[in-house]
C-alpha cells in the first residue's frame, strides 16, 4: 500500500482521501518512508519536517471525520523549495549565509498551502539564492536526477523537481526567474509551470530578481499541477506587484484538454544550432501530435529572443546585487569574524566572503557593475530596452496565435560537474525559458518523450499571454493525454535511476 | 584644532554666499510607509517592527497611500508641479541601520517639482525656489557607544533601534539661493521657520526638530563678489534647531572665507555641525563619494496620482501660515514685531483660539505672552503644552472684563486651572474667588481701616488723596484680595468727604 500511495497522483490521492480509502496520515507516512528510502541518493530535501507533517496530517484526518474538507489538496503532501519562508522550519535558500535561520513569518504561499490542508513534508534543495540551472550551486550538496543519478536535476528548483520525480512528493513548489521551474521539470520528466508574473505572490519568497521571480507548481501530471496552481495563486495585498484579478480557470482547462481550433505558433528562433537533435526530434513530434488533435500550427518569428539571455544576465544580477545586500551579518544569518578586532564593515565583508558561493558573488559583482554610475545606461538601461522589444515580439506573436511552443531546454540533463566551471554553458540551459520571464507572461513545461541519444526526458514548452495561464493547461493536458496513450504508461515509469 | 576664521562682516563684504537647504520631515502618518507598524516616538527600542520594516528576507513593501497624500499636499502648499506618474528607486549603500542595505527613495522621478516658498525677512519677501519634494523611508537609529565622537568610527559597540526604520520621510530640496549677502544666515533660518509653520498647518508632521522629525542639511558656498561662477559648496548635515541653521551658515561663511583668503580651495564634502561650539568639522568627502547605484524599485508599482484627486487635495489645503499671519495681524491690529513675537513664542494658534472663544486680541495676547509664557518658561514647557485651553483663557478674560475677577484673582484662577482644579468657573466657585463689590460687605472693612489709621485719614482730609491707597491696601488685605479696589477707593473717599 505504502509504495502504491507514493505512485498515485495528487488528484488520485484527493479522491482516495475523500472516499475514505486512505488517510492523510497514511499518505504522509508513505511519502516520509519514500524520502527515507531514496533521498540518501537523490538529496532533494534540505530539511524534512516529519513530525510537523504527521501532526498536520492527523489534524486534517480529524477535520475530515467531522466533515470539513479544506480544499482538494487537503491531506496531499507537498515539498517546498527552500526559498519560501516557513515558520517552524529553517529557510536557507541553499546558502551558508542563512544557515540556521528560522523565519518568524510564513510566505503568503506557505500560508495558502497550510490553509488548503496540503501537508508540507519539508524544504527542498536549490541553487544558492535560486542562481543556477543544476542545483550544483547549493551550499548543502548537489541533488541527483532520479533518471540518472550522475545527471543534474536542473535548477534552481532542482530539489523540488527531483522530489516529485522520485515519488518523494506528488507535488512541489518552486520559483522561476529565468527558467528555474520549467528547466528542472523538463530534465526530470515532470510538469512545471511559471505562472504569469504577479499571478502568484512573492511575499515571503526570498528575492533573487524581483521583477522576474515567479513562484509556481510542479506535478507529475498536468491536472495535478493545475490543482496546485489554483490553490497557490491569486491576489495578495502584501505584494504590490500581485495582480488583482481572478485566477485563470486552470483546472477546468486541464480537464478539458481540448486544442481543436487553437492557433499554436512554433517559435523558429528557439531551435537550430546548440539544440540537441533528440530534443528537436521529440519537440517536432509533439507539434505534429497537437496538429493531429485539431490545432492550427504556424511558424512565428520572435527576432529579439536572441538578445534575451544577455539582457537577462544584466537585469537579474542588477536586482540581485541590491536584493542580497541585506545579508550583512547584522540582524540574522551568518556572522563571521566578530571577535572584537574587526569593525562592522569588516565583519560585513568577511561574512559575505564566507557566506556566499562563487556564482552568487559573480552575479553580485556583475550587477553592481551594471548599475554603477556611468555604466547604468549602457547596461541596465539597455537591457530594459531589450526587455521591451521582447515584450513586443510576444505581443506581435500573440496577435497571430493563442500560444507559442518551443523545446523547454536546448539539451537534456547534463552530467554533474560538466558545466560547473563554464558559466556561459550553464547559462545556455535557460535559453528557451528566459523570454517568458522577461515578458512576465505564463509558460509550462510538459514531458514530450525521451531523447534518442541518452534516453533522458525532453520538455515541451507552451507559452501564453499574461493571465491566460489556462491556455497552457489546455495544450499541455492534450499533449500529455495523447503522448501517454502512445507510450502506454506515464513517461516517469521509464526512469531507471533509482 | 582651532579654525582660522574671517569675521562675518568682513567675509560678506568681499564674498557673496549662496545657500541651499535640504530638509527631511518625518510624516505623521499613523503607520509606517511600507508596513502596518505604528510610528509613535519614544517607544521601547525595536518594539515597533515587523518583517517588512526589518527588511527580513522575503518581505515586500506596500505603499501607505496616506504618505503619498501628505507628500502631494506638501508639494501643493509649496506651489510645486505634481508628477502624473513617478517611481520609487533604490538607493544602495551598506549601513547597519538600513535594514535592507538600500533605502527606498525617489531619484530622477520625484513626486513634486519646481515650486517656491515666500519668506518674510525684516519686512521683505524673499522667494525661495523649491527644486523637488520627494518621499523616502527613514532609516533606523544607531547609538554608538564608547569612543569620543559618538560616531561609528572609534565606537566600542553600536546599538540599532529599527522603530524609526520605514517611517515616511519627505525630503524638500531648495534651489540654490544667491543674492542674500550678509542676510544668508537669517534667510536660511527664516526659510526653515516658515517651512516648519507650513508643515504644521498642513498637519502632516509634528515638525519637532528636537525629536528629529524635522532635520536640516545646510549647503553653503561663497564666491568673491563680482565672480560669475558660484563657489564649491559644503553640506552641513543634521543641523537640528532653527538657531543652529543660522549659526551653521554663519560659521561656514567665516570658515570658507578664511580658506579662500589663504589661497586654499573649498573641498566638496559633508560637514558635521557641533551644537556646543557652533562650528562645523569635516566629514566624508563627496569627491570620494559612494555610488548609490539607483535603479527603479522593482517591488513597487509606479505611482500615478489621479489629477482629480490632486485637485481635491489642492482645494482642501488650509490657509498658508504667511497669509494667515497677514490676515490676523490686520484683524488684531498688531505691529509686525508684535506678530513676530507671537509666532516666535508659538502662541499664534493659542491667541487665535482665544480670540475665537470670545476674548479681545489684546487680552488674549496679554495673557499668553505674559502670565502664561512665564509659567511655561518656569515649567520648561512649550506654551501649547500648558494644561489650559484657549477657551479657558478666554473665559478668564471675560470674567475680568465683567468685573467678577480682578487681575490678581485672575492669576489665582489660572494657577488653579494649571494645577488641574478644573475650569475657570469651577475654580471661582470652589475657591469663592469673586471680587466683592457689594457695598454692605465692604463698608465694615472700610470703617475698620479708617479707624485703624487716623494719621492716614488726616492726610487724606488735608487733600492728599493719594494716601487713600494705603487704606485701599488695608481693605484688600482684609478681604484677601477679593474686594473691587476701585469701589473701595470710592467708598473711602465718600466716608471722608
Amino acid at each position: 500500500m505504502s509504495s502504491e500511495l507514493t505512485r498515485m497522483t495528487a488528484a488520485e490521492l484527493s479522491e482516495a482521501l475523500s472516499k475514505g480509502d486512505t488517510t492523510a496520515t497514511e499518505v504522509t507516512q508513505a511519502h516520509l518512508d519514500q524520502i527515507a528510502a531514496v533521498d540518501g541518493k537523490v538529496h532533494a530535501f534540505l530539511h524534512v519536517a516529519a513530525d510537523q507533517a504527521l501532526d498536520q496530517a492527523r489534524q486534517i484526518d480529524e477535520e475530515r471525520k467531522k466533515g470539513t474538507v479544506r480544499s482538494p489538496l487537503a491531506g496531499v503532501p507537498i515539498a517546498v523549495k527552500d526559498v519560501f519562508t516557513t515558520t517552524g522550519m529553517p529557510t536557507t535558500c541553499g546558502s551558508r549565509i542563512l544557515e540556521g535561520w528560522h523565519p518568524p513569518y510564513d510566505a503568503t504561499i506557505t500560508t495558502r498551502l497550510k490553509r488548503s490542508g496540503a501537508i508540507i513534508l519539508g524544504k527542498t534543495n536549490m541553487d544558492e539564492f535560486a542562481m543556477g540551472s543544476s542545483t550544483e550551486n547549493s551550499a548543502y550538496g548537489v541533488t541527483h536526477n532520479p533518471w540518472d543519478l550522475d545527471k543534474i536535476p536542473g535548477g534552481s528548483s532542482g530539489g523540488s523537481a527531483a522530489a516529485v520525480a522520485a515519488y518523494e512528493a506528488p507535488l512541489a513548489i518552486g520559483t522561476d526567474t529565468g527558467g528555474s521551474i520549467r528547466q528542472p521539470a523538463a530534465v526530470c520528466g515532470i510538469v512545471g509551470t511559471k505562472p504569469t508574473y504577479g499571478g502568484s505572490s512573492r511575499y515571503g519568497v526570498v528575492a533573487f530578481a524581483s521583477s522576474l521571480d515567479t513562484p509556481g507548481p510542479f506535478g507529475r501530471t498536468v491536472l495535478d499541477t493545475a490543482l496546485l496552481h489554483e490553490v497557490m495563486s491569486g491576489h495578495d495585498p502584501m505584494d504590490s506587484t500581485s495582480i488583482d484579478a481572478p485566477v485563470p480557470p486552470v483546472v477546468a482547462a486541464a480537464r478539458e484538454a481540448d486544442v481543436s481550433g487553437m492557433r499554436i505558433g512554433v517559435v523558429t528562433d528557439l531551435s537550430g544550432e546548440g539544440y540537441q537533435p533528440g530534443v528537436l526530434a521529440r519537440f517536432a513530434e509533439a507539434v505534429e501530435l497537437l496538429e493531429s488533435l485539431g490545432a492550427k500550427v504556424t511558424e512565428v518569428s520572435c527576432p529579439h529572443f536572441r538578445y534575451a539571455l544577455p539582457a537577462y544576465y544584466l537585469i537579474a544580477p542588477s536586482e540581485c546585487s541590491s536584493n542580497l545586500a541585506r545579508f550583512d551579518a547584522m540582524r540574522y544569518g551568518l556572522r563571521a569574524g566578530d571577535d572584537g578586532t574587526r569593525d562592522a564593515e569588516e565583519v560585513m565583508a568577511l561574512t559575505r566572503e564566507q557566506g556566499f558561493g562563487a556564482e552568487v558573488k559573480r552575479r553580485i559583482i556583475l550587477g553592481t557593475y551594471a548599475l554603477s554610475s556611468g555604466y547604468y545606461d549602457a547596461y541596465y538601461g539597455k537591457a530594459q530596452q531589450v526587455r521591451t522589444l521582447i515584450i513586443r515580439d510576444f505581443d506581435a506573436a500573440f496577435g497571430q496565435v493563442d500560444v507559442l511552443v518551443s523545446p523547454s531546454t536546448p539539451t537534456t540533463a547534463f552530467r554533474i560537474g560538466e558545466r560547473a566551471d563554464d558559466p556561459m554553458a550553464m547559462y545556455l540551459a535557460d535559453l528557451c525559458t528566459i523570454p517568458s520571464d522577461l515578458a512576465g507572461n505564463a509558460a509550462i513545461s510538459v514531458p514530450c518523450g525521451l531523447a534518442d541519444e541518452d534516453g533522458l526526458p525532453v520538455g515541451l514548452q507552451v507559452m501564453a499571454p499574461a493571465m491566460a495561464d489556462d491556455r497552457l493547461y489546455r495544450v499541455a493536458a492534450a499533449a500529455e493525454a495523447a503522448l501517454t496513450g502512445r507510450w502506454g504508461h506515464p513517461l516517469l515509469e521509464d526512469a531507471k535511476g533509482l | 584644532m582651532t579654525e582660522t576664521l574671517v569675521p562675518f562682516a568682513e567675509a560678506t563684504e568681499r564674498y557673496e554666499p549662496v545657500i541651499g537647504l535640504e530638509t527631511h520631515v518625518e510624516l505623521g502618518t499613523r503607520t509606517k510607509m511600507f508596513c502596518g507598524c505604528t510610528t509613535g516616538f519614544g517607544a521601547e527600542p525595536n518594539s515597533q517592527v515587523c518583517p517588512v520594516c526589518l527588511g527580513l528576507p522575503g518581505s515586500l513593501p506596500v505603499i501607505n497611500v496616506k504618505s503619498i497624500e501628505y507628500t502631494i499636499r506638501i508639494g501643493l502648499a509649496l506651489n510645486c508641479q505634481i508628477a502624473s506618474w513617478c517611481r520609487f528607486a533604490r538607493k544602495n549603500y551598506f549601513y547597519p541601520d538600513m535594514p535592507k542595505d538600500f533605502q527606498i527613495s525617489q531619484y530622477d522621478e520625484p513626486l513634486c517639482t519646481d515650486g517656491y516658498l515666500d519668506v518674510e525677512v525684516d519686512g521683505e519677501t524673499v522667494r525661495i525656489g523649491i527644486e523637488r519634494v520627494h518621499l523616502e523611508e527613514d532609516t533606523g537609529k544607531s547609538l554608538h557607544v564608547g569612543g569620543a565622537t559618538g560616531r561609528i568610527h572609534g565606537a566600542e559597540y553600536s546599538l540599532v533601534d529599527y522603530n524609526r526604520a520605514g517611517i515616511p520621510l519627505v525630503e524638500i530640496v531648495t534651489k540654490p539661493v544667491p543674492g542674500t549677502g550678509a542676510g544668508a544666515p537669517v534667510v536660511a533660518r527664516a526659510y526653515v521657520t516658515e517651512l516648519r509653520d507650513l508643515l504644521r498647518s498642513l498637519g502632516v508632521s509634528d515638525v519637532r526638530m528636537e525629536e528629529g522629525s524635522l532635520r536640516c542639511d545646510v549647503n553653503t558656498s561663497i564666491a568673491p563678489r563680482g565672480a560669475t561662477a558660484w563657489g564649491t559648496r559644503t553640506e552641513t548635515k543634521n543641523v537640528n534647531s532653527l538657531r543652529s541653521v543660522e549659526r551653521a551658515v554663519y560659521f561656514e561663511i567665516e570658515r570658507q572665507a578664511a580658506v579662500l583668503d589663504a589661497g586654499g580651495r573649498i573641498v566638496q564634502e559633508t560637514r558635521h555641525f557641533h551644537e556646543d561650539s557652533g562650528t562645523t568639522t569635516s566629514g566624508r568627502s563627496k569627491e570620494e563619494a559612494q555610488d548609490y547605484r539607483y535603479f527603479p524599485e522593482p517591488d513597487l508599482v509606479p505611482v500615478a496620482p489621479d489629477a482629480e484627486w490632486v485637485e481635491q487635495l489642492r482645494a482642501a489645503l488650509p490657509e498658508a501660515p504667511s497669509a494667515r499671519r497677514a490676515r490676523l495681524r490686520a484683524e488684531w491690529d498688531l505691529s509686525e514685531s508684535d506678530m513676530t513675537a507671537l509666532s516666535n513664542a508659538g502662541a499664534l494658534d493659542l491667541v487665535a483660539g482665544t480670540v475665537t472663544a470670545g476674548a479681545s486680541p489684546a487680552d488674549a495676547r496679554k495673557w499668553w505672552l505674559g502670565e502664561l509664557a512665564r509659567r511655561a518658561n518656569e515649567a520648561a514647557q512649550e506654551l501649547k503644552d500648558l494644561p489650559i485651553t484657549p477657551a479657558q483663557v478666554a473665559r478668564v478674560a471675560a470674567l475680568v472684563t465683567a468685573g467678577t475677577l480682578n487681575d490678581k484673582l485672575a492669576r489665582q484662577v489660572i494657577d488653579a486651572v494649571l494645577a488641574g482644579e478644573g475650569g475657570p468657573d469651577e475654580v471661582v466657585k470652589a475657591r469663592n474667588l469673586a471680587v466683592v463689590s457689594d457695598d454692605a460687605a465692604l463698608t465694615a472693612a472700610v470703617d475698620d481701616a479708617i479707624a485703624a489709621s487716623p494719621d492716614v485719614v488726616a492726610r487724606i482730609r488735608d487733600g492728599k488723596l493719594n494716601a487713600a491707597g494705603v487704606l485701599v491696601g488695608a481693605v484688600m488685605k482684609a478681604t484677601r484680595g477679593q474686594a473691587d479696589a476701585a469701589r473701595v477707593r470710592e467708598l473711602i473717599l465718600e466716608r471722608l468727604s
